[in-house]
């Protein structure tokens, strides 16, 4: 601020102003690349439309899943599921992976040598996450209105969106969490998928939790993935009363990412670990 | 220039890097130990020493990257440790081991990095500086390893800095990707950026440096101009040729077989301070008895001979 100079003057001051701009320059390219990633492309963006087309086909129109307040129709119940594999693939599995690689390849401290602020890199890939995952929600919810006839009350509309922004920020600061102590590139993607698919499986994403022993649904409870599909079905659930904020799922899931957020910040490096 | 004075000074004496006294210590290991480095502004200065030398840890130092525990250190006229974006502005870095933004091309890659910076260079005009103008659409992880190390170059000059921080530029090239290196890096100094170049290659440094600084174990061993470094220019010639078929040693003029070092059979090597004096007579001699010395070699310790003897010490080889 003291310096003369007006056209540095926006980088030097660290302000919100320099942050937004930097992070909104940053953006574009990191879901460019993201989009132009082959494997990014199947697993974050065409698997989860693959698993809603085949599970809400194999079982869905016949059957019906026991849920809170009575029973719905399977495909109305592997929707919001599918929807969580889709945040938790977007702003989770992906994030842990290209930050990972990114760091070990030097990239992350090619950038740091730069002015550009550290805030807004990080911010400008997990606004990449949120993106992807937001669209991923939104293309998952089509195909269940249009080919499986799976609605979602006007009433509970807010809460399904408020379940989706949590969720989703919530694993982006895991994600960032669990890539800071990820020491080496080809570790990420066998460690995101060693955690995640165990949870898809006891959170009830694959298989409805009401077929589940008491203690799995307890075991589950404890991670934050059974939460974010919990406030989903509880969002599409024709059943639920009311608005259908699922307070207390947005909370464990919160906590979580805040959890994730102290360790990225104590732990995120910018140089390589592995070597 | 002593009257050359005001605000311009004496363009021979503008350091663009002071350190004195830097120490770095990592537990119970102190991997630079007490380093003095003074680069002038506009020079390619070469930084050398073996493996574990402590040169990358020094490279951190002054590029930003660790803080160090001890001794002083202004670049830029400013304490890397302390300096902001501003400073970052101002130099660009070429990492050693670094790999290019995956999914992004070349252009994309330099648009990228001209959005970090407050005045970037053209990106056009820095892809056709590296000889990457026909390649602007191509995946950067598809470029070839020349490319790739070209690119970077042009990643840490596109904010336009003053002083251009190359690591190990050639590192892993086949002959001809380093001079293509080569030639790119001398091409840098048309730019009026200061380079300072870090390298364990002996010719590299020849080849490009205006000032070479050599490390080992954590110290500086010896520095100076290239031709000068380790008393190389007063290091005596080895002066090396094959006996002409039907003659002596004993036939040789005296001051000749005054400098014999070595003998392999039919060839001799001398040793002379002042080669002049050994080879006038040496070819007087093969003239008046109308013969010739075909393979007559005339060498000073190359750079490579000072630098490992400066390295290695006088310990056993």
């Amino acid at each position: 601020m003291q310096r003369r100079g007006s056209a540095r003057q926006a980088v030097d001051s660290h302000g919100v102003g320099a942050l937004v701009r930097f992070t909104l320059h940053q953006f574009p390219y990191d879901l460019r690349a993201l989009l132009r990633n082959r494997q990014a492309r199947f697993f974050t963006l065409a698997l989860p439309v693959i698993f809603l087309v085949l599970f809400a086909s194999i079982f869905g129109g016949h059957h019906t899943v026991a849920v809170s307040g009575g029973r719905i129709d399977t495909s109305a119940y592997y929707v919001p599921g599918i929807i969580t594999l889709g945040i938790v693939g977007a702003s989770f599995v992906n994030l842990v992976i290209s930050v990972t690689s990114q760091r070990e390849a030097g990239v992350l401290k090619r950038r740091r040598a730069t002015p550009v602020p550290a805030a807004a890199i990080i911010a400008g890939r997990a606004l990449t996450a949120v993106v992807t995952a937001l669209a991923i929600t939104v293309v998952l919810f089509a195909i269940g209105w249009g080919a499986y006839h799976v609605h979602v009350p006007a009433r509970t509309a807010p809460a399904l969106l408020v379940a989706v922004v949590v969720g989703t920020i919530s694993f982006c600061c895991l994600g960032f969490a669990l890539a800071s102590v990820i020491r080496d590139e080809d570790a990420a993607q066998p460690i995101t998928q060693a955690v995640t698919l165990p949870l898809y499986f006891i959170s009830g994403v694959f298989v409805a939790t009401s077929l589940f022993p008491h203690w799995l649904v307890d075991v589950a409870g404890v991670f934050p993935v059974r939460h974010l599909a919990a406030a989903l079905l509880t969002a599409y659930n024709p059943h639920t009363q009311g608005a259908g904020f699922a307070g207390k799922d947005l909370l464990v899931m919160a906590a979580w990412g805040t959890g994730g957020l102290v360790v990225a910040l104590r732990r995120f490096s910018w140089l390589p670990v592995g070597r | 220039m002593a009257e050359a004075t005001g605000r311009q000074g004496n363009p021979a004496r503008d350091p663009i890097i002071e350190v004195r006294g830097l120490r770095m210590r990592y537990g119970d290991f102190e991997a630079v130990r007490g380093i003095d480095l003074t680069v002038e502004r506009g020079d390619v200065f070469a930084f050398l020493g073996p493996n574990g030398a402590g040169k990358t840890t020094t490279v951190e130092i002054l590029e930003g990257y660790r803080r160090r525990t001890g001794g002083e250190v202004r670049v830029l006229g400013a304490d890397p440790q302390n300096a902001g974006p501003q400073w970052r502005a101002r130099i660009g870095v070429v990492l050693q081991e670094s790999e290019p933004e995956r999914d992004l091309t070349v252009a994309e890659c330099l648009a990228l990095y001209a959005g970090y910076y407050p005045s970037p260079r053209d990106v056009d005009d820095t892809m056709a500086l590296v000889g990457l103008a026909d390649r602007a659409e191509v995946t950067a992880s598809r470029l070839s390893g020349g490319e790739r190390r070209r690119l970077d170059v042009a990643l840490a000059l596109i904010g336009d800095p003053e002083l251009l921080f190359l690591d190990e530029p050639t590192t892993g090239f086949d002959p001809n990707a380093r001079r293509a290196a080569w030639d790119m890096i001398g091409g840098l100094r048309a730019l009026g950026v200061t380079v300072f170049l870090t390298t364990h290659f002996m010719d590299e440094a020849e080849h490009l440096a205006d000032h070479v600084v050599v490390i080992a174990g954590g110290r500086v061993v010896a520095e100076g101009p290239p031709g000068t470094l380790g008393g190389r220019e007063k290091a005596a010639a080895r002066i090396s040729f094959s006996l002409p078929p039907g003659t002596t040693e004993a036939s040789l003029p005296e001051v000749v077989r005054g400098a014999v070092a070595e003998r392999d059979g039919d060839r001799l090597v001398l040793r002379a301070a002042s080669p002049v004096s050994v080879l006038g007579p040496l070819t007087r001699w093969a003239e008046e008895a109308g013969l010739d010395l075909p393979d007559l070699e005339v060498q000073r310790p190359s750079l490579e001979e000072v630098y490992l003897a400066l390295t290695t010490g006088p310990g056993p080889r």
